[in-house]
């Protein structure tokens, strides 16, 4: 297979999946918003820090970091190359010229959800309006992934696809638990025990984990739960490990003697299964969050490197 | 390629009339359309059976001369043709002198265009030898109409052409440099925006090679050609190239081109990789070359042209050039060197302003010139607003060179779909019709 054409069908599954995580991303954020009170609500700007565009927003919005600037910055603006519009039109542009390796519906299903929405998202999204829009998209993406499973041969392009989709995946779990780590910085950790549940419950349900945590784990809902289920459960498919799961099973099955990507996948799970949950709040969250999102990047330049690089044999 | 007739099983209507369709080529963001007509052109086999053989003819003295002019200019010598058909010529590549590629072949694949006038005669209008390209719609015509028409084909005599893309792939595999049994070919593309792309991964999917871009391919220093691939390098033996020579080798031709490979010329060169076409092969595709076609056939093979050219008047003979500059009026003038239609003075239908401006392009390059009469072209009926009328039809078949010569079945029938109009190229407003080779002999009725 063309290494070009595995790296774009790679970048494609990276790209929707950003784009679908960052539609969940806003919706959590909103949800918070909504269910809590007052000043305890997180705003929007640790959006736009999480999501680490910070100094381009700065400069291109100065009238404020309200919830109208920062959904607009993270939905529909094309300025920002990791926008929602942005990612849906790179995850099309990279299945573009890899579009005969795949079922012909795939790349109608991609355009079609990519025309939807840029047609849909204009500057003044009610708040309604925009919660429907993102939904759709997250259906779409998740109609691509089916399509793909129940219709494509599996082999490496497919394979690039899903190594693709769950990396950007793990990245996208440990963002969104970012958001409520942010939430709980040091001096605020007073906070009512209530609101608390409230809070990881909105974060369950960002990832359509709620009903699944409620069957497996049992619990109420509490942090260390939480934390634990969407960072080290084995069966949920948007937990950390479960991403870094396929995505070592699958790179295992890559052509090529250089073992770096699979090795340093191991290795970032190893650091997932020993963590302890219970410490895990305010900023060694925060931190040990960080040192997770840079070892998923060293799994990624080590993917590169290896399958598309430029270097001779 | 997405091709489909709407709706759904594949037909949209959009004449009043509700029979015309379109042949919908989804690529690029662009809907590229080429209105497609359900009225079928038929050809009988025996008459299409000499047509082929008066290809196969010109194509083999075309290579031969392609060969020569690199090489010993034997023909400039004997006095044959005039040596400032070359010196003039855009497409001749000075990078080419003295390569012998595989078998002597240069155009490995060749559209020629044909017209029919009124007495029924075929007529060779043009050869194309850099990089023909129509051959999708002709093979894509054909699953509209079996799709249209199934019981049309059952028992008719209407012989199938869908053997192009393995013919292709044979084709390209005989001029392998490696005696492989399974040679690595390639369909070279200069990528998804180009308008033709859709051909390219057509052919590229029909005959199971890799659709490569410029960027996937790598020249070593001892002149091996190899693509990069998740694997690392795999050798590449047959590129058959749909990039112009200008973007083909930045290190030989345009240093600018991004589309190209450097160093694919030196490989060639060493014989370590065969193209198709060759570098430099479109010198014959010149529409003066053209002009001398009859002689280049018989200078070579010491036969007649079995297909005969168009009348054709050379603006760089003094004599030929003061009668077209006096009957510009009842010819029609092409530049040599421009495809597509373009550029071109249409006699009868032109005005007396464009005339002059015509006279003054002449003097002042005349190499650059011919002119021909308007022939009576022959029509097809066609669909139409308001019901079925005459328009004006040519044919693009494909002929292939390589090991062995194969020449399609027929080819792709273009039609112009204004009343009138002799101007059929699909970039400017050109449609198609399926072109049905029938054998009469073998029962069905025509």
């Amino acid at each position: 297979m063309l290494a070009r054409l595995a790296e774009q069908l790679y970048w494609h599954g990276r790209y929707l999946e950003r784009a679908e995580g960052l539609a969940r991303l806003i919706n959590v954020n909103s949800h918070l918003n909504l269910d809590l009170p007052g000043k305890r609500a997180p705003g929007w700007e640790p959006l736009v820090r999480i999501t680490g565009n910070s100094e381009l927003f700065e400069s291109l919005y100065e009238d404020g970091s309200g919830e109208r600037q920062v959904t607009r910055f993270l939905i529909a603006d094309e300025r920002n190359p990791g926008s929602v519009l942005s990612t849906l039109s790179l995850a099309r542009e990279n299945m573009r010229a890899a579009r005969d390796l795949l079922p012909r519906e795939v790349w109608e299903q991609m355009n079609r959800l990519y025309l939807d929405v840029s047609e849909q998202i204009s500057g003044n999204l009610s708040k309604r309006r925009r919660h429907e829009l993102l939904a759709e998209l997250i259906l779409g993406s998740q109609q691509i992934a089916g399509v793909l499973m129940g219709t494509m041969s599996q082999d490496f392009a497919y394979d690039f696809i899903l190594i693709g989709r769950y990396l950007e995946r793990a990245d996208v779990t440990t963002r969104i638990l970012d958001v409520r780590a942010d939430d709980l910085l040091p001096g605020e950790s007073d906070e009512l025990p209530p609101f608390e549940s409230i809070q990881w419950m909105s974060v369950l349900k960002s990832l359509t984990g709620y009903q699944m945590y409620r069957r497996h784990v049992r619990l109420r809902v509490t942090g260390p739960d939480v934390l634990k289920f969407l960072l080290r459960d084995r069966l949920f498919p948007r937990s950390v490990v479960f991403s870094l799961k396929a995505v070592e099973s699958l790179v295992s099955q890559l052509p090529g003697e250089d073992d770096r990507a699979l090795r340093a996948t191991t290795g970032l799970m190893r650091h997932l299964d020993s963590a302890r949950m219970v410490k895990l709040k305010g900023e060694p969250l925060a931190k040990f969050i960080d040192e997770i999102q840079v070892e998923i990047g060293e799994i990624g330049q080590h993917i590169s490197l290896t399958w598309f690089g430029s270097a001779p044999e | 390629m997405q091709s489909e007739v709407l709706p759904h099983s594949g037909l949209r209507t959009h004449s009043p009339a509700g029979i015309t369709f379109r042949v919908y080529f989804e690529d690029a963001g662009v809907d590229r359309a080429m209105p497609f007509d359900l009225i079928p052109r038929v050809i009988p086999k025996k008459e299409w059976d000499r047509v082929s053989k008066g290809l196969q003819q010109r194509v083999r003295a075309l290579n031969l001369f392609i060969d020569d002019l690199y090489n010993d200019q034997k023909i400039i010598r004997d006095g044959v043709v005039p040596a400032d058909l070359i010196d003039g010529s855009e497409h001749f590549r000075e990078q080419c002198r003295g390569i012998s590629p595989p078998l002597g072949i240069w155009a490995h694949v060749c559209g020629s265009d044909l017209v029919r006038d009124g007495d029924g005669t075929f007529y060779v209008l043009e050869d194309n030898l850099r990089i023909p390209s129509g051959v999708s719609y002709m093979l894509e015509n054909r699953q509209v109409m079996k799709r249209v028409f199934p019981e049309l084909f059952a028992d008719s005599g209407i012989q199938p052409i869908d053997e192009y893309a393995s013919q292709l792939f044979d084709t390209l595999a005989s001029l392998s440099p490696r005696p492989v049994e399974y040679p690595n070919v390639v369909v070279l593309t200069p990528g998804a925006f180009n308008s033709a792309y859709f051909e390219h991964a057509y052919l590229a999917q029909q005959m199971g090679v890799e659709l490569v871009e410029g960027r996937d391919l790598v020249v070593d220093d001892e002149n091996n050609v190899s693509m990069r691939t998740i694997a690392g390098l795999q050798p590449v033996d047959v590129i058959y190239r749909r990039v112009d020579d200008a973007f083909l080798d930045p290190e030989v031709f345009r240093p600018d081109s991004l589309l190209g490979v450097p160093g694919l010329m030196r490989a060639w060169r060493a014989g370590k990789v065969a193209l198709a076409n060759a570098p430099g092969a479109g010198v014959a595709d010149d529409k003066v070359v053209y002009a001398w076609v009859p002689e280049i056939i018989r200078y070579y093979l010491g036969e007649e042209a079995l297909l005969p050219n168009v009348p054709t008047y050379k603006c760089s003979v003094a004599e030929d050039r003061e009668y077209v500059l006096e009957h510009l009026d009842q010819l029609v003038i092409k530049p040599a060197n421009e495809s597509g239609g373009y550029g071109m003075l249409i006699g009868p239908h032109s005005s007396a302003k464009e005339q002059r401006k015509f006279a003054r392009l002449i003097r002042a390059d005349p190499r650059n010139y011919i002119g021909q009469p308007t022939l009576a072209l022959s029509t097809c009926p066609t669909f139409v607003t308001g019901g079925v009328g005459p328009r004006h039809v040519d044919l693009r078949p494909f002929i292939l060179s390589g090991s062995q010569t194969y020449v399609t079945t027929g080819g792709l029938t273009r039609v112009a779909m204004k009343a009138g109009s002799l101007v059929v190229n699909s970039s400017q407003g050109g449609g198609s019709k399926d072109t049905w080779i029938v054998d009469t002999s073998t029962g069905g009725s025509n």
